[in-house]
């Protein structure tokens, strides 16, 4: 779709042309916007701050997976292992070799992108469905080795307590101190995310998504590519991963599981798939409709009496799988195409077309 | 190594082949014909068994009744499925398909939760655990014969898991709904054009593929009780998949008894480690098969056009 740019915004050189913020409205509400991410904590209550943070983990760890899945074509159902990765690396560099955070947090999402190349080496092999398969394997095969290697480290499947990050001397030890480190984490993040999308290796990651094999023969090499991209998903689920580990200060081998790696693609549908708002989109969606399934748990119990214990672990898998179901069928390129028709549409307006 | 119980672990590990290939082939019966890589299979398997216990032990249905009841159910829900979940998503792209069946699993999955709870229960016992099959083995420890143990439960499962893969082939070689189906297998389009429905066709694996689900239930549910965790079972079922090849029906009698033996031996180990790895050996046999044969043993092999 072309992008409809509001009346009087013209290119006149390539500078301009490559411009994202291209008004000075924009960089007003951009750092408006962020202002008050900021300011979040002084206003807001405990637990809206909670949900914030964990939302901002989320997207991080989506982010990658876009990069990966959105952008690259390959199917991953690993990406909650990754996290799991990142979060030992990070917790242990803390806690047994006494590093500060502000470097085991690198460290972490560098350990987590290493081991991301080695699960995303079949993908130089098979593809899609095969490849998805291999993810998987690498899903069940990092939890084991949490809970079965080095037990005098890592705990077994107990698992490690966390500390809490100090950086210059500041114990991030509440939940609205943590907001401060998750929201700069996710800003460069998805600083990164952008600019490896509209850069060289983000078309060559479309070019594999769009056609492996033509690509290959107009020169983008694949397996290049497709490392690439595995490395990158990974370092940033080793980055959410470890955010995460410090945020909850305890850590094992089911903290991040299955179930997330699933629900982390449902997020990139449906929030929209290949692009930058996709990841941002569907992880608040997602993250809102697991509260409102934790609000509407009690009525439920007055339906379903049976439940009485399980209604609020029902309602989630319910809550996510049908929405999931609905934009699958109803709107597969996600809430970020919705965004850009509703952008056309007011600037189009009144000629709707 | 124990080397005397090595008998044993092999001969369970045979037997835990069964039930292995029955969830491995639902999963095959679907791919076969659509070419969608059911995720939702445990959960088809767990809707199955609950609704199979609910018949039984909370309406008081004797159990063969109750069995037929939810072997009908569990068809018709496999058909609905396909009509209105995977049908309006014809000729999409895979990650599309695949995320509607996980998607899938996850409604699936909270509807059991919402309507049974999460409660452990009692599956009505259709083997005696009591007295298993003792077999005295030719092999002599400590001067006296190694004795292998077989359970009653596992063994009719094999039986049946068996039955069912030999059942299966037969209908796709001798009757005219299974040969519709290898039809419709070999290519969609051209199916349609010499006047298959292939819609009905889809339909049918799904329900035939429900039904494989919930008798694959059934049988664990009298071993290892039923609970919530049951679906997971069939993610183990995955690599018997690969390994025997996507849209191979004997494949899977195969990759069952490879990866059941192999974690027959692995638990054999005496060493703590080797033994741990019991739960990790299918994954790893996946990743091995995905390097050096991607299409499993009697898979077919694809050959990609531009």
């Amino acid at each position: 779709m072309a992008i409809i740019r509001p009346s009087g915004d013209f290119d006149t050189n390539y500078a301009h042309d490559l411009k994202t913020i291209r008004q000075p409205w924009q960089w007003l509400a951009l750092v408006g916007f962020l202002l008050t991410l900021y300011a979040l904590p002084l206003f807001a209550n405990q637990g809206t701050v909670s949900l914030v943070n964990r939302i901002c983990i989320t997207i991080i760890a989506v982010q990658g997976l876009s990069i990966l899945t959105g952008y690259t074509g390959q199917i991953s159902l690993g990406q909650a292992a990754f996290m799991t990765t990142g979060g030992y690396i990070s917790a242990l560099l803390v806690g047994k070799l006494g590093l500060p955070f502000l470097i085991s947090l690198p460290l972490a999402a560098l350990g987590a992108g290493l081991v991301g190349l080695v699960f995303g080496l079949p993908s130089l092999r098979v593809k899609g469905f095969y490849l998805a398969m291999s993810t998987l394997a690498a899903q069940f095969i990092i939890p084991w080795f949490t809970r079965n290697i080095f037990p005098e480290v890592l705990n077994g499947a107990q698992g490690l307590n966390v500390e809490v990050p100090v950086i210059f001397g500041i114990e991030f030890n509440s939940p609205q101190r943590f907001l401060y480190i998750t929201l700069t984490v996710l800003i460069i993040t998805t600083l990164i995310a952008y600019n490896v999308t509209r850069s060289r290796l983000g078309r060559a990651f479309v070019a594999i998504r769009d056609h492996d094999l033509a690509a290959e023969l107009l020169g983008v090499n694949p397996f290049r590519y497709k490392l690439q991209a595995f490395f990158l998903a990974s370092v940033f689920a080793g980055a959410a991963g470890a955010l995460a580990a410090h945020n909850i200060r305890h850590l094992n081998s089911e903290t991040f599981n299955l179930i997330d790696s699933v629900i982390f693609l449902g997020m990139l549908i449906i929030g929209g798939l290949g692009s930058n708002l996709g990841p941002i989109f569907g992880a608040i969606i997602v993250e809102l409709l697991t509260e409102g399934a934790t609000l509407f748990g009690p009525f439920f119990i007055t339906i379903f009496p049976s439940t009485a214990s399980g209604a609020v672990q029902a309602l989630r898998p319910l809550f996510f799988g049908i929405t999931l179901m609905l934009f699958l069928i109803f709107e597969p390129r996600g809430l970020a195409h919705r965004w850009q028709l509703i952008k056309a549409a007011w600037r189009l307006r009144p000629f709707s077309h | 190594m124990n080397w005397q119980l090595l008998p044993q672990f092999v001969i369970t590990g045979i037997l835990l082949a069964g039930p292995l290939a029955l969830n491995a082939l639902g999963i095959v019966l679907i791919f076969k014909s659509t070419y969608i890589f059911n995720f939702a299979q445990g959960q088809l398997l767990l809707l199955g068994v609950l609704t199979t216990w609910w018949f039984a032990v909370v309406q008081g249905f004797p159990l063969w009744v109750a069995i037929l009841l939810a072997l009908i159910l569990s068809a018709i829900l496999g058909f609905l499925i396909e009509r209105f979940a995977l049908r309006p998503l014809t000729g999409q792209h895979l990650l599309v398909i695949i995320l509607m069946t996980l998607g899938l699993s996850q409604v699936l999955q909270g509807l059991a939760l919402l309507l049974f709870g999460s409660v452990q229960r009692n599956f009505p016992q259709i083997f005696s655990a009591a007295n298993p099959y003792k077999i005295s083995t030719p092999f002599i420890f400590n001067g006296s014969n190694i004795i292998i143990i077989l359970k009653q439960n596992l063994v009719w499962s094999f039986v049946i898991a068996i039955l069912g893969v030999v059942f299966i082939s037969l209908f796709f070689r001798f009757t005219r709904i299974g040969l519709t189906m290898r039809g419709t297998s070999e290519d969609h389009d051209l199916a349609q054009s010499i006047g298959i429905n292939i819609n009905r066709v889809f339909g049918i694996s799904w329900a035939l593929a429900g039904i494989v689900a919930t008798t694959a239930g059934i049988l664990l549910a009298t071993s290892s009780g039923l609970d919530m965790s049951l679906s997971v079972v069939v993610l183990s079922a995955f690599p018997v998949v690969l390994l025997g090849g996507l849209d191979s029906i004997p494949g899977t009698i195969v990759g069952g008894l490879i990866i059941g033996v192999s974690m027959g031996i692995t638990s054999a180990s005496k060493v703590p480690i080797i033994r741990d790895t019991t739960e990790i050996v299918p994954y790893i046999l996946l990743l091995v098969i995905l390097l050096i044969r991607p299409e499993g043993l009697f898979g077919q092999k694809r050959i990609e056009r531009i």
